[in-house]
This record gives structure tokens, C-alpha cells and sequence, in this order.
């Protein structure tokens, strides 16, 4: 497969991740804030902005709708849905010879429902309906794109984008979940932290899965195992691991390259960090620095499969 | 308006006007012809409302599918969606014949051509075409002289524009042999089409085109270099800001190849190689979608980035077949398409059976007193241009166009022909809720590897402006399905 083709695949499929990772944040956020109790709907959205991994966030104006519709139609602001909605289509539209028309078909549609000029009255009449018809439309692509693709190396660089995407953005929301997550459960069962635990879990569209493992006991500790090292839930940290090694594993057998030593190497430390550790180990140690190398983690194996199967150099190339 | 319609179609018609241009639908008594009664029954049978319902969801379905071109000089929002008109074109099994085995006869010669003045130039010494002409031209490409070209085939893909004249005939009015483009609207519109009238569309007993792809791809294969078995066919592309992305990433989709980009290409010792996540992959054949300028920065302009570095030595050395090959677009030259006829006469020794547009050439003396002394008469046309620029159509101008066109002509007369304003033929468009007729010609497409093969059909485009006679979609152009008919 050309380089070019698999490096607008990766992106295309990142790219939608993050809208649906965007979408699905701010709807749990304004969902808690119609709750008073606990914290303040400002101090609640600096949560979201740094969830987000916005080093700048957009200050806290007050006026709650009009801030959720730029973060929905800016699309100038790498994490607004518009502004990933036109990267992932301009990246689709980059390789309309490689993905099936019903993908494209499917994208191109989501693309037209956020330019359309009634998009942000709608979205105002009823942010609700309208955050559920983006992620329908999210949803949508990502069944025909399992369905409708053959499942070859563009798949699996799909794959690869996906679930590193996935990986970085669930460590970012679990560190910034961290004050939370080790504060002492509270005495008084007021209902409030039950509702923010909850409401991390509703970010990662886990909390369903989450009480079929664990009941609805709701535990920071737990929330923290499920989240991180869980074999069987595609949210997990853990399990988009697995998935990154498995798509690089099946690249190489399609391809018929060895991956490099670096690249087989980093691959194999997060997913031995994941895989060999427990959670009490975690909690004991420095959970934040768990987290912050995750993430690392994941940015170094995307440097790596770039300069492996993307920008390599034409002198390395000849000389095998 | 004649009698005997029925009152929906009358409503339809409303006061469509006939005059001495030749009507597709309609006969000069107003009478339809006879291909045409099938269409206008279905047409007067559904309820209004309907027409308008499938008009919309046919453009529903060209948006969502993404089939558009791209405007250029426009941030926002340069993609839209290709134009075109509900009713199809007819053509009828007889017509057709015609059609084809003139453009059959049309590009053999052309073929000929090209090879033998890029090689002995026995026509030239012949003196049956000017020695000057062909080597003012500015598409004639000296880095072509003297190279073998596989299987002898210059132009593997061609797509002429006809014209039907008032007297029913049809005529070549140009030869686009360099990169026409257009076929995919012709796909597309077929699919589309069915959609909206399967009923129609199945009583008619049409000819099939959906095969060109595949038609296209045996092409290419057959014009690998030697002792490669299992060639790696690719399509080079500008890339996505050309207007015709579209149709690069459609035809490469439906071949099952790869959509290449100049950056993707490599050249190490007069091999092209791409790009690509196992490493570098050696090239084959390129059908190419860049025009011969663009291609190369060593051999041709050295400041364009879009082509890949070392292509034409890999050409050269046989170890890549380009197609079409560089240089061809001498041979579409508009001064060089007067001579045509000829060509047919002196390579072929037939008449040629699809006549040529009568053209003025402006090198000629006489025949540019005439033109300048008729230039409100006339369409002017400089000869390396197309996509319906640098034209002055003479009975549309004001006098300082007129003047301007006189100043550069006499400038430069080798750089222009001048043609009559043909009435050409005209078809029913669905605009608003009536029938108006529309100008519209034909591009059929041509392929030409092993042998010649042209799907029945082609690119009927629109002046979907009332009264215009420019049908490029760079210019407010439109296009309708062509149906040929079995019988």
C-alpha cells in the first residue's frame, strides 16, 4: 500500500476518534452540570478542556450553550468535532480509490449535516438530539468500515489510528480524573461523587460494561482497573493495546517486512505494562506517572511507524 | 406545435421552440422522432410532481456520492456537484455504426501520424501537411523524436467532440489527446439514470458501458513493457486540487489500482518505483493524468513539483510505458486538425467517413483576410487551448472584443483557426418544470491498445445556459446520459 494512502487512513480513522471522544465528553459534562451539588459548572468545564488536551482551553464565559456550540462547529480548533469532521474528510477524500463508496457516502453525509446552514440553530433547539445524530453518524461510518473494507493493511492502518487515538485520549481523561479518582469515598452518600465516578465512566461509554464486571458498586480503584487493564473492553487502555500490536503484527504478515527492533520493542513495553501489572501495584505507586507513560507510550509508537512505514528514506529503502 | 401529443406533454413543451438547428427529440414539423415516443409517454404519463421527485433524488444521490469537480480560484467550497439534465440523449444503432467505425478510422491515422512524425516524417516530406506547422506547434515534444514507443500506440486513451449539424450528419469538431477527461460523468450518469427510470431504461434496450473500466485496464496491460507478466499498473494524478480528482480516484477504484501522486514516485536507474508500506515497489505502466509539462522537472518545466523526477529517462529506456505518451498533443493541435482528412487519405487511403468542421488557418494569407474581414460571423480559436478558452465566439462579441482578437491574431496568426458558428444540435432539458431545448454535443471515448474499442456511448454535454454554445463544465456546462440504442 502507498505510504501516502496508509498515512491519510491513519488520520482519517484518528480523526474521527477524537470527534467522537469530543462529543461524547461534552455531552456527559453538560449532563453533570445540571446537577448543583458538587462542582461548579466553570471548574467542570476547565475538567473537560484539560480532558480534551487543550493546554489553552476556552475560558468559562457562563453562557454554557454558546461555548458548546463553538466546541462543536469551530473549525479552526484542532479539538472541535467540525475541525475533525473536515480532517478525516479531507484525508477520505485523499484516498476515494481506497475506501469503499458506502464510506465515503457515509463521511461525506456527516460532513454535509455539520456545514448545513440549520446545523447550529438545531443544535440549539436541541443540543441533546443533535450531539446523539453526530454520534450516530460516527457510528454509522465506523460499521461500514468494518463491513464494507476489505480487511487488509488500509484496515489495519485504520485500526492503528483508531486505538492508538483511543489509548492517548482515555490516559489524558484518567489523569485528569486523578484529584477524583484517590479522594476518599464520601461518608455522607450524598450522591455526588457517585454521579462524577459515573459520569467518567459514561465518557469512555463504559459504565453499562463496567457494572456487568463489577456490579453498580461504583469504586475509584476499580473504575481505574476497568479502564486501564481490562482484556475485554474496547475502551480500555489495555485492550487498544492489544489491538495496535495485532494490526502492526498483521501489516507485517500482509506486508512481509519485519517490523523494526524499536518499533516491535515499544509495542511490547506498553503492552507488558498493561498486561503484567495489577491495579493495587498501580495505586501504590505513582498512578499520574502510570498515566503520563501511557501516553508517551503511544506518541512514541506513532513516531516510530512513521519513520518505518511512512518517511523512511528512499537510501534505506534500496539498500534492502 | 403539432397536433396529437397529449395535453401533459403539450404542458411540458409549452412553446418550445423549433427553428433550422436539428432537434434531437423533435422532427422541424414538430412531430417527435420516433426513438423519442417512448420517452415522451413515460414523460406525459407521471403526475408532476413526480419528475421534480426524482430530479431530487438524483441529486441527492450525485452529492452524497461525492460526484463532483473542483472550481479553481475559490477557498470555500471548491468542490460542486457536476451539472447534468434528467432526459437522456438518444442515439440510434444506425447512427451509432457511423460513429464508430469513423472514430475508429479517425484514430488509426491519428496514431499513424504521430508515429511517423516522430520518426521519418514521411508525411512532412510529402509535403501533404507543412514542415512548419507541425514544428511550430507548441505541444511538439523533440525528446519524442526517434524513441520506440510500445506497441507503436501514442494515444491509448482519446475522447473526440462531435457535433450533429442541421443536416442530421455528424462531425468532428476536435481530438483530445492528451488527457480528456469526462468518462467518469459518463459512469456515473449511467448509474444514476437507471436509478430514475429503470422502467424506461429497460424497454429501451440500451448498450452496456460499464465495462470501460475493465476496457481501460486491458488497455494499459497491454502496453507493459516486456517481460513483465504481471504488471503494476498506477494512475498519476495532480492530486486532489485538480478538477478532475474526482474522476482519477473513481476510474483508479473501479480498475483496482493505485491512485499515485508525483511525490509517491521515485526514479533509481531508470526505474520508477512508489512509495509504499513494504518498502519501494517498482512501476510498470502509468496512465497519466498530468499533462506533459508537468510530468517531469528534468526534462519538461523544471519548476512543476507535480510530476516525479527521472520519469522520462525511465520512458526512454523502456523500463515504464507512460500513456499516453508525451508529445501527443501535436496531433489535437487545432491548426494540425485541418489536415486530418488528409492524414485519413494518405495513411489509410479511405475517405474519411466522420467530416471535419470547415477551419481557417490564419498562417494563410488569403484565408486571414477573409476571417478578419467575417469576424462577427466567425468563432476564433487559439489552437492549443481547450476546456472552451481563449475563444471568441463572433456572433456573441462586442466590437473591442473583436478588436482585441484582430490585434492578437495578426500577432501571431499560427496561434489561431477560425470555424464558422455551427448551428448544432439541440436536446430537451428539464428547467423548472418544462422542456427547453439545450446545445449539446457528444465525446465519445476511444481506446486503443491491442486494438480500437469504444463503448457505445459517451459524455453528451450541455450549454445548460439558455442560448449558449459553450458546453466545458469549466464554463457553466452540464451533461446527460447517452443512451445507444440495440436497434
Amino acid at each position: 500500500m502507498l505510504s501516502r494512502v496508509a498515512d491519510s487512513l491513519y488520520w482519517m480513522s484518528r480523526y474521527l476518534e477524537r470527534a467522537e471522544n469530543t462529543v461524547r465528553q461534552l455531552d456527559v459534562t453538560m449532563s453533570l452540570m445540571l446537577d448543583p451539588g458538587g462542582a461548579s459548572a466553570e471548574a467542570r468545564w476547565k475538567r473537560l478542556m484539560a480532558a480534551l488536551g487543550k493546554k489553552s482551553g476556552m475560558e468559562w464565559s457562563g453562557d454554557l450553550e454558546s461555548m458548546a456550540r463553538t466546541l462543536v462547529f469551530d473549525s479552526l480548533d484542532p479539538a472541535a468535532v467540525t475541525f475533525c469532521v473536515n480532517g478525516a474528510r479531507e484525508n477520505a477524500r485523499q484516498v476515494r480509490e481506497e475506501i469503499s463508496s458506502e464510506q465515503w457516502q457515509r463521511l461525506n453525509r456527516l460532513f454535509h449535516q455539520m456545514h448545513s446552514p440549520h446545523a447550529q440553530t438545531q443544535f440549539t433547539s436541541n443540543i441533546n438530539d443533535a450531539l446523539t445524530s453526530i454520534l450516530d453518524g460516527i457510528h454509522l461510518f465506523k460499521g461500514v468500515s468494518d463491513t464494507t473494507m476489505i480487511h487488509g493493511q488500509g484496515w489495519q492502518f485504520i485500526r492503528l489510528g483508531r486505538y492508538l487515538e483511543r489509548a492517548y485520549a482515555t490516559a489524558t481523561l484518567l489523569e485528569v480524573y486523578q484529584p477524583n479518582l484517590s479522594s476518599p469515598l464520601e461518608s455522607d452518600r450524598s450522591g455526588y461523587q457517585y454521579l462524577e465516578l459515573v459520569g467518567l465512566l459514561r465518557c469512555c461509554t463504559s459504565f453499562e460494561a463496567y457494572c456487568q464486571v463489577y456490579t453498580a458498586d461504583v469504586a475509584p480503584d476499580r473504575i481505574l482497573e476497568f479502564l486501564l487493564l481490562n482484556r475485554d473492553f474496547p475502551h480500555a487502555i489495555r485492550y487498544c493495546a492489544d489491538c495496535v500490536r495485532q494490526a502492526i503484527e498483521s501489516i507485517q504478515r500482509t506486508g512481509g517486512r519485519r517490523p523494526p527492533e524499536e518499533l516491535t520493542a515499544a509495542i511490547g513495553r506498553l503492552h507488558a505494562m498493561l498486561g503484567y501489572s495489577t491495579i493495587s501495584e498501580i495505586v501504590a505507586g505513582d498512578t499520574a506517572l502510570f498515566l503520563h507513560t501511557v501516553r508517551e507510550q503511544c506518541m512514541r509508537i506513532h513516531e516510530l511507524i512513521y519513520r518505518y512505514y511512512v518517511h523512511y528514506s528512499i537510501q534505506s529503502a534500496l539498500a534492502v | 406545435m403539432s397536433a396529437g401529443h397529449p395535453a401533459e406533454l403539450e404542458m411540458l413543451f409549452g412553446d418550445y421552440p423549433l427553428d433550422q438547428a436539428f432537434d434531437e427529440m423533435r422532427q422541424a414539423n414538430g412531430d417527435l422522432r420516433p426513438q423519442y415516443r417512448a420517452l415522451a409517454d413515460t414523460l406525459a404519463r407521471l403526475p408532476q410532481d413526480e419528475l421534480q421527485r426524482r430530479k431530487q433524488s438524483a441529486d441527492l444521490s450525485f452529492l452524497t456520492q461525492g460526484i463532483t469537480f473542483t472550481v479553481y480560484g475559490r477557498d470555500e467550497g471548491t468542490e460542486r456537484i457536476f451539472p447534468y439534465d434528467l432526459l437522456p440523449r438518444l442515439i440510434t444503432a444506425s447512427e451509432w455504426d457511423r460513429i464508430e467505425r469513423g472514430l475508429t478510422q479517425r484514430i488509426t491515422a491519428l496514431n499513424l501520424f504521430l508515429r511517423d512524425v516522430y520518426s521519418d516524417a514521411k508525411i512532412l516530406n510529402d509535403r501533404i501537411i507543412p514542415r512548419e506547422l507541425v514544428y511550430s506547434c507548441k505541444h511538439y515534444r523533440r525528446q519524442m523524436r526517434g524513441l520506440q514507443v510500445p506497441r507503436n500506440v501514442y494515444i491509448a486513451v482519446v475522447g473526440s467532440d462531435l457535433l450533429r449539424l442541421n443536416t442530421g450528419e455528424f462531425v468532428v469538431l476536435e481530438d483530445n489527446l492528451r488527457v480528456p477527461s469526462g468518462v467518469s460523468y459518463m459512469l456515473t450518469n449511467r448509474r444514476v439514470m437507471k436509478r430514475t427510470f429503470p422502467e424506461l431504461f429497460h424497454s429501451y434496450g440500451v448498450r452496456p458501458i460499464e465495462h470501460y473500466p475493465q476496457l481501460l485496464l486491458a488497455t494499459l496491460r497491454s502496453l507493459a513493457p516486456e517481460g513483465r507478466p504481471e504488471p503494476n499498473i498506477v494512475l498519476l494524478t495532480p492530486g486532489v486540487f485538480n478538477s478532475a480528482y474526482f474522476e482519477h480516484t473513481y476510474l483508479a477504484r473501479q480498475m483496482g489500482i493505485d491512485l499515485v501522486e508525483g511525490r509517491d514516485l521515485v526514479t533509481h536507474d531508470n526505474v520508477v518505483y512508489m512509495r509504499t508500506t513494504d518498502g519501494l515497489k517498482r512501476v510498470d505502466v502509468i496512465y497519466r493524468r498530468v499533462d506533459d509539462d508537468f510530468s517531469d522537472p528534468l526534462v519538461f518545466r523544471s519548476d512543476s513539483s507535480l510530476g516525479c523526477a527521472g520519469l522520462f529517462n525511465a520512458y526512454r529506456a523502456g523500463n515504464v510505458t507512460v500513456t499516453n505518451a508525451f508529445g501527443t498533443g501535436l496531433a489535437d493541435d487545432k491548426a494540425v486538425y485541418a489536415y486530418v482528412p488528409r492524414m485519413i487519405r494518405y495513411y489509410l487511403n479511405e475517405d474519411p467517413i466522420l467530416p471535419n468542421v470547415e477551419t481557417y488557418l490564419l498562417s494563410e494569407d488569403k484565408e486571414r483576410q477573409h476571417v478578419l474581414a467575417n469576424l462577427d460571423k466567425l468563432v476564433v480559436k487559439a489552437v492549443g487551448e481547450s476546456g472552451g478558452y481563449g475563444m471568441l465566439i463572433g456572433p456573441h462579441s462586442t466590437a473591442s472584443q473583436r478588436e482585441e482578437f484582430a490585434r492578437q491574431i495578426q500577432a501571431n496568426p499560427r496561434n489561431y483557426i477560425a470555424q464558422p458558428t455551427l448551428d448544432f444540435s439541440r436536446a430537451p432539458c428539464l428547467i423548472g418544470n418544462r422542456l427547453e431545448p439545450r446545445h449539446v454535443d457528444l465525446r465519445p471515448y476511444v481506446l486503443f491498445g491491442d486494438k480500437v474499442n469504444i463503448v457505445p456511448g459517451g459524455l453528451t454535454r450541455v450549454a445548460l445556459e439558455k442560448g449558449s454554445l459553450v458546453v466545458n463544465s469549466s464554463q457553466g456546462g452540464g451533461s446527460k446520459d447517452t443512451w445507444v440504442l440495440e436497434k
